[in-house]
């Protein structure tokens, strides 16, 4: 379980951190340039960290954490095939959804 | 006459920004059901949505919190997936640089994907805006999608309590995350990163502290920016 006074702690770290990283441009830097290597940085943040978060979860998803467990794999496949035919978030997570739980209702 | 104008440039980024509900509530109530399992109560659902407004962030944070990764980790790794809202904010400056200080903070705070989208196409869009209408029409943007995620992250959580155990909620994150992926990628550049940081953090797998997704996080970012280098270069132009 979470703790309570960490859950706190990252509740309003991230708050003001999310914060400030809204407002660093549109409040503090105004039109002042800054170095490109850092922009191309920026860029790329979401579509490292995300994929990162989600392979080792899909890798090693079942109950011993040893592998991968055959239902969720097909899902995660499912889902991240459907986004790259639609390039559509709804329809990608819908679609996941279903098929993980059809799975595990037909096979668990 | 500057009232009417700016109050019709609010309720247009209303109706254009309508739409983006149908993407914000599946993934509001995704964070409530998916926060209230991990064992948040009410109270510290709506505090998480209202104090944070991010999803990615928001799940990111949930997920490592549930892994019991210390909370350097799940602060880092929490603002690097929203890092991308700092280029929404430089991205905004130059049509939004000159509103009032207390009226750029609160755009801050509301500043998201969608909101950030919208407005960017229209001041490109419309040049002749006057700052008042590009504020007006930016808060207009965000009225229905805050008012959607605060409203469906709260029906989630209550949701939250009352699913059959049988429903297999725990991957529900993955499914999640796994659906953002593809839309993002845009370019070689960005598959680059995706693939890079993929093989890094199965490598890093055994690397204790969730330290592997840090690393592989920036593996992936210098892939991205290492391949966007090349391909400029490739086409002869200039840096």
């Amino acid at each position: 379980m979470i703790d309570t006074t960490t859950l706190w702690i990252i509740i309003f770290t991230l708050g003001i951190g999310s914060f400030l990283l809204r407002f660093s441009f549109l409040g503090l830097v105004g039109d002042r340039p800054m170095p490109a290597w850092v922009l191309r940085y920026l860029r790329y943040t979401a579509v490292a960290i995300i994929p990162a978060i989600v392979a080792p979860i899909v890798a090693l998803s079942n109950e011993a954490g040893t592998g991968p467990e055959p239902i969720r794999l097909f899902a995660a496949l499912v889902t991240l095939g459907v986004g790259i035919a639609t390039r559509n978030v709804i329809v990608a997570i819908l679609v996941g959804a279903l098929t993980l739980g059809v799975g595990v209702f037909l096979f668990a | 006459m500057t009232s009417t104008t700016t109050k019709s440039a609010y309720w247009i980024g209303v109706r254009d920004g309508a739409p983006f509900i149908l993407v914000a509530a599946p993934f509001a109530v995704l964070f409530g059901v998916i926060a209230t399992e991990a064992g948040l109560n009410l109270f510290e659902v709506m505090s998480f949505s209202f104090v944070v407004i991010a999803g990615a962030a928001q799940f990111t944070a949930l997920e490592l919190m549930e892994k019991e990764a210390p909370t350097i980790i799940v602060l880092i790794s929490a603002l690097a997936v929203n890092l991308r809202v700092a280029m929404y904010s430089a991205a905004l400056t130059p049509y939004l640089g000159k509103a009032p200080l207390w009226q750029r903070a609160l755009m801050s705070y509301m500043l998201v994907d969608q909101s950030y989208a919208l407005a960017h196409a229209k001041f490109e869009d419309a040049p002749d805006m006057s700052v008042p209408e590009r504020s007006a029409y930016f808060f207009g943007t965000c009225t229905l999608v805050i008012s959607a995620w605060f409203t469906f992250s709260f029906l989630g959580a209550a949701l939250g309590t009352q699913l059959p155990p049988s429903i297999p909620i725990d991957f529900a994150l993955p499914i999640a995350f796994l659906s953002m992926i593809a839309p993002m990628i845009r370019s070689l550049p960005h598959l680059a990163a995706a693939v890079v940081a993929i093989i890094v953090s199965m490598i890093c797998i055994p690397v204790p502290y969730s330290l592997g997704l840090i690393i592989a996080g920036f593996a992936g970012m210098a892939a991205g920016s290492q391949t966007e280098v090349w391909m400029t270069k490739k086409q002869g132009a200039p840096q």
